[in-house]
């Protein structure tokens, strides 16, 4: 194939990329609106999300065909990876502590069945 | 970590000071520095390593102690499942999201086999991007993980969650299984209490 041919199949890719990506984010969107509870929504928030991201990401990598960028976009991927666990991680715990739960949508629940220990939760 | 104690000449403790430079963490932000700029001459890799010392010296870390050989298949194992399982998790958040199911959650507690706090955070950070947990607690004493599961009709659902995360757990283990303790050293892991 041509180089044109090449350079045509890469866009269309990037251009699949990045629409399913945005496509992603707007279902995390429409799911931190529509889910019960803040646990739920903390689902939302961070699977498709980081999907999308690392979908848009992608399809940028395809469409820009620059090697000095792709450093840059790997180092988003793992950045949004990483920060996303910790923040769901932080508020959800948060929550759960205030006792901002929802007992009614849990139908196994062993944090709050558990006999209280003398150790505070989370101690080291 | 829990700080390592220094006993002083006249019998006082203080907490062990760690060497702020690390080669690993220093080649790292190295790295980060070029991929910022996005190139690579001899002038801005002077500089990443100046930025490095720099920053390592103004926010000295401890040393994490990895405990783990590396075994490399398994290792890519681990990684391709672990982005299977990411578009997984999305696929399943995305059919909760546009179905306008009613849904009913868990919150299952998994307790790992390991002892490493290492493994631990790993397992605990890549069960939050895998289909249906974000962890809500983790206690550390006993190296138990609560997570909450997305989705889950009953209680059989939530023994199947627990396995998928105990199975998770030995891959990780698979690809980072822990070093046997040099005999010399007293063992630092703690026993469940």
């Amino acid at each position: 194939m041509s180089r044109t041919g090449w350079t045509t199949v890469a866009d269309v890719l990037a251009a699949g990329c990045i629409l399913l990506g945005a496509l992603l984010a707007l279902v995390a969107a429409i799911g931190v609106l529509r889910m019960p509870d803040l646990l739920s929504r903390m689902h939302a928030a961070t699977k498709p999300q980081v999907l999308g991201t690392v979908l848009v990401m992608t399809g940028v990598a395809l469409r820009l065909r620059d090697p000095s960028v792709v450093g840059l976009l790997i180092l988003v991927v793992l950045l949004q990876m990483a920060t996303s666990v910790v923040s769901s991680h932080m508020v959800g715990r948060a929550s759960f502590r205030a006792g901002q739960v929802r007992h009614d949508l849990l139908v196994v629940d062993e944090l709050s069945d558990e006999p209280v220990r003398d150790e505070p939760r989370g101690a080291p | 970590m829990s700080p390592v104690v220094r006993t002083r000449r006249d019998g006082t403790t203080r907490s062990a000071r760690y060497r702020a430079l690390q080669p690993v963490p220093l080649a790292w932000l190295v790295l980060v520095w070029l991929a910022l700029w996005g190139e690579v001459t001899p002038l801005l890799l002077a500089g990443g390593v100046l930025v490095a010392v720099l920053v390592s010296l103004a926010f000295p870390l401890p040393p994490i102690d990895l405990g783990s050989r590396v075994r490399p298949v398994a290792l890519l194992v681990l990684i391709g499942l672990f982005l299977v399982d990411v578009v997984r998790a999305s696929v399943q958040v995305a059919r909760v999201v546009l179905a306008r199911r009613h849904v009913t959650n868990a919150v299952v507690a998994v307790d790992l086999e390991t002892s490493s706090d290492f493994i631990t955070t790993l397992v605990a950070s890549m069960l939050s991007l895998v289909p249906g947990s974000v962890v809500v607690e983790a206690r550390r004493s006993t190296h138990t993980l609560y997570l909450h599961v997305l989705d889950v009709a009953d209680e059989a659902g939530a023994e199947e969650f627990r396995r998928t995360a105990l199975a998770l757990e030995q891959r990780v283990l698979r690809a980072l299984p822990p070093r046997p303790a040099p005999p010399s050293t007293p063992s630092t892991t703690q026993e469940p209490t």
